[in-house]
């Protein structure tokens, strides 16, 4: 979980002009505003002004701070600064109706669109027809946007499913987009594992992620149904060095080397997949591969200080690599232990491969056997998985902290580059 | 992050979005048009309308926005409380507002620049909404209540059977017709649901009673045939329901409902039985002794099939789309119901594993979602 890995930009390149929304969504602020109850009112007076970018902190954690841009080269949400909280849904296509889905993927990238900027779904959440259901579920009223990003992906399923080409995509299936090989430890459960689609919400304020996938869950039904889905509480990665480096669950400093987000030869090389790559409708993509790490967290807590910064191969407190004083002091291999967790996971140690890391901190209460059902959501981000997390992850098979950790569930997705524009629409590489 | 400057942002927004809004006004241009609603002329230093007094019920508002600047239009009740509203309407586009009023005094503002209170209009608004004035849904309402009244008459035909085999002790055979003689009261669930406490005396679980509240109806005899296997002591509340069920007869019979059955209620009718089917069939609480769960989950769907089939030809004319779905959602629902299909029913719903119930609940929602605007269209 330390391994090497990448970090996100403020997508620099977005500009005012790319933030038109997809329609003319009612902005949850301006609703507040105009309800009466408060004193927006005055406040809210043109389009976008109640949208008034806030100083952001290094972490990016200001709740004030500006919307991201939906529209863009590449998705939202992987060298994005990472937000502090995650809703992933992966979703299963029931229909044989290759236009309907097209569709929903349009209906689910104004949506995406709207909420990303702090807009309402459709004509909103209140004030439409009385006798029907409005069209946004109406949690996040009120709420900034919280920087939510909203990225999508296609799993392999989707290109092929027991031998049946579904969709007409089976040749448009990536090399890269691989089955994920088994991984010596794992426990893969199928209930949370694979999907036709992904997607991953990331904001500031957990109800504005659960709001978006609620949202696209209920936009989607009778195209797709969700198969499972997560939710994360706190970050392990970040892609923005100059900020404090996270904890995971082990009360470790994780992602220490991820790839920054403003590191755009970094990015380059090792995120954005390339039309030179074999599949062009992904130029601009990345491959993101999600697994569910339950962590034995009790079993942890009684492990001795020493053995856990050895398992590691960084100090608990600064998080300095091991022999070394410094968090940001170059890993030096050959003082840390041979079966270190840094040691099997560093670029070093396999062949230069890096991923960038985006990850999430999960407690889903309890197991029913007195212990928390806690662990890390890995998400990682990459040009190809096969130079990514495929050959990492066969280095860590021999990794001390196996003992501490299983692979409880898994997913592969191919994350198709960003919609420019308006009129664009998630996917609209592939399906054309 | 960088700081977006505040007004440039804004700007831009407010420019981009008044293009988008262009092309929806393209999109409900022609609903306008074909619906004759009221227009509203709105300039830069204006705010027009063709008419300022309205029957209750359903306004449709063609907005045109004639001025330079973008606009956006208020419906206000008394006390600024926002009826409904369309903010972003560019220069030179039109957009349709559709909104429900009842009677009294509103006001319309138009906000070019949208800022400030903007120019306002009073408009009144008299009557009662009346909304069985198309024809195809007044007969669909005769036609329905003809089919509850048939239903009705089914479920005590069959619960007659039902109850004789209980005052005979005759298990095995109460057993055979309890499912049957619930499927014309699932079939209606809403309507029979929305006389009072008539429900509970008839359906109600063991969980859903308040502390001190007497348990009668089916559900009591189920648990009676299928937990403790024996029926003795149990007559009493065989002829309740019975006497309930008449009880069900002489109000679906009477010449005015009580409430009436309208065309709205009809669908949201509709979208109850599925509402049922998703929180009580799908998790098999329904039937918890009997696990007869797939035959009322059958009922329930083919009730609200027979709501959409009545009003579907308003439906398709009103939402072709919603149509479209709504043809979909149905057909899925029916076929992945037929997999559990045994003898002249259903397999019992505790043989119902993980998966196919998953499976089931995915076309339960794919149907659910489309069924619940029903009402919104049938009402425009």
């Amino acid at each position: 979980m330390t391994g090497g890995a990448v970090e996100g930009t403020d997508r620099t390149r977005d500009r005012a002009a790319e933030r038109a929304p997809e329609r003319a969504a009612l902005s949850r602020r301006r609703m507040l505003g105009f309800s009466g109850a408060s004193l927006l009112v005055g406040a809210a007076a043109g389009a976008g002004l109640d949208r008034a970018a806030a100083q952001e902190d290094g972490g990016g954690r200001s709740a004030a701070a500006a919307p991201i841009a939906f529209h863009g080269a590449n998705q939202a949400g992987i060298a994005t600064p990472v937000q502090d909280r995650l809703h992933f849904a992966a979703f299963d296509v029931v229909t044989d109706d290759r236009e309907r889905l097209v569709r929903m993927l349009k209906e689910w990238t104004a949506a995406a669109a709207a909420m990303t900027q702090g807009q309402q779904v459709g004509d909103g959440a209140i004030g439409g027809v009385a006798v029907a259901p409005p069209d946004d579920t109406g949690e996040a009223l009120g709420l900034p946007p919280s920087r939510l990003t909203l990225t999508i992906g296609f799993g392999p399923t989707l290109f092929e499913k027991d031998g049946k080409d579904r969709f007409g995509l089976k040749g448009k299936r990536p090399a890269a987009l691989v089955d994920l090989p088994h991984f010596p430890g794992d426990k893969l459960d199928p209930a949370r594992s694979g999907g036709d689609i992904a997607v991953q919400a990331c904001a500031d304020d957990p109800q504005v992620a659960v709001h978006a996938i609620r949202n696209l869950a209920r936009i989607g039904f009778g195209v797709v149904a969700v198969r499972w889905s997560q939710l994360g509480f706190g970050k392990t990665s970040s892609t923005t060095p100059d900020a404090q480096t996270p904890r995971n669950l082990f009360g470790f400093k994780d992602g220490t080397e991820n790839i920054a987000g403003t590191d755009a030869g970094l990015l380059g090389r090792h995120v954005w997949a390339s039309a030179q790559d074999g599949a062009a409708w992904m130029a601009g993509g990345s491959y993101l591969v999600a697994r569910r790490i339950r962590m034995h967290i009790e079993t942890w807590d009684r492990t001795s200080l020493q053995e856990q910064e050895d398992l590691i191969g960084r100090d608990k407190g600064e998080g300095a690599p091991a022999g070394l004083t410094k968090e940001r002091d170059k890993v030096v291999l050959t003082k840390l232990k041979p079966d270190a967790h840094v040691r099997l996971a560093h670029p070093d140690s396999n062949g230069g491969a890096r991923i960038l890391r985006r990850g999430y901190s999960f407690t889903d209460g309890s197991d029913g056997l007195g212990r928390l059902d806690a662990g890390l959501f890995f998400i990682a981000f990459q040009r190809d998985p096969r130079k990514g997390f495929i050959p990492i992850q066969q280095s860590l098979a021999g990794d001390a902290l196996n003992e501490y950790i299983q692979h409880v569930g898994s997913g592969i997705y191919a994350c198709p580059p960003g919609v420019p524009k308006p009129g664009g629409h998630w996917g609209d590489t592939l399906f054309t | 992050m960088r700081v977006v400057p505040v007004l440039a942002l804004g700007g831009v927004a407010a420019l981009s979005m008044s293009l988008l809004a262009a092309c929806g006004g393209d999109d409900e241009g022609g609903a306008a048009g074909a619906g004759g609603g009221t227009a509203i002329t709105a300039g830069d230093d204006k705010c027009e309308l063709t008419k300022k007094d309205f029957a209750a019920g359903v306004t449709e508002f063609k907005v045109t926005n004639t001025g330079s600047k973008v606009t956006e239009v208020y419906v206000y009740a008394p006390g600024d409380k926002i009826v409904t509203e369309r903010e972003n309407i560019g220069p030179g586009t039109s957009v349709t507002l559709t909104v429900q009023l009842s009677a009294g005094k509103y006001q319309v503002a138009c906000k070019p620049g949208m800022v400030g209170d903007g120019i306002r209009q009073d408009i009144s608004v008299t009557g009662v909404a009346d909304k069985a004035l198309d024809p195809r849904l007044e007969k669909a309402v005769t036609e329905y209540k003809s089919y509850v009244i048939e239903q009705t008459n089914a479920t005590i035909a069959e619960t007659e059977k039902f109850v004789a085999a209980v005052k005979a002790g005759d298990v095995a055979k109460a057993k055979e017709l309890y499912a049957p003689s619930r499927v014309g009261w699932e079939s209606i669930e809403p309507v029979a649901e929305s006389f009072g406490d008539l429900d509970p005396r008839v359906d109600a679980r063991e969980a859903d009673l308040k502390p001190g509240e007497k348990w009668t109806g089916w559900h009591r005899l189920e648990k009676a045939l299928w937990k403790t296997g024996s029926v003795k002591g149990e007559e009493q509340y065989a002829d309740q329901l019975l006497k309930d069920l008449a009880e069900l007869k002489a109000k679906v019979n009477s010449v005015k409902l009580d409430p009436p059955i309208t065309p709205t209620s009809m669908a949201n009718g509709a979208k109850e039985l599925l509402d049922e089917v998703a929180t009580g069939k799908v998790t098999g609480e329904e039937e918890a002794f009997s696990h007869t769960d797939l035959v009322d989950f059958k009922a329930n769907v083919d009730g609200a099939f027979k709501v959409y089939e009545l009003i579907k030809p308003v439906v398709q004319e009103r939402d072709a789309a919603l149509a479209k779905d709504l043809d979909t959602g149905f057909a899925d629902v029916q076929d992945a119901l037929k997999k559990h299909e045994k003898g002249g029913g259903y397999v019992s719903y505790d043989t119902v594993g993980k998966d196919d119930r998953k499976k089931l609940a995915d076309v339960v929602n794919a149907l659910g979602e489309p069924l619940s605007k029903l009402a919104g269209a049938v009402a425009k």
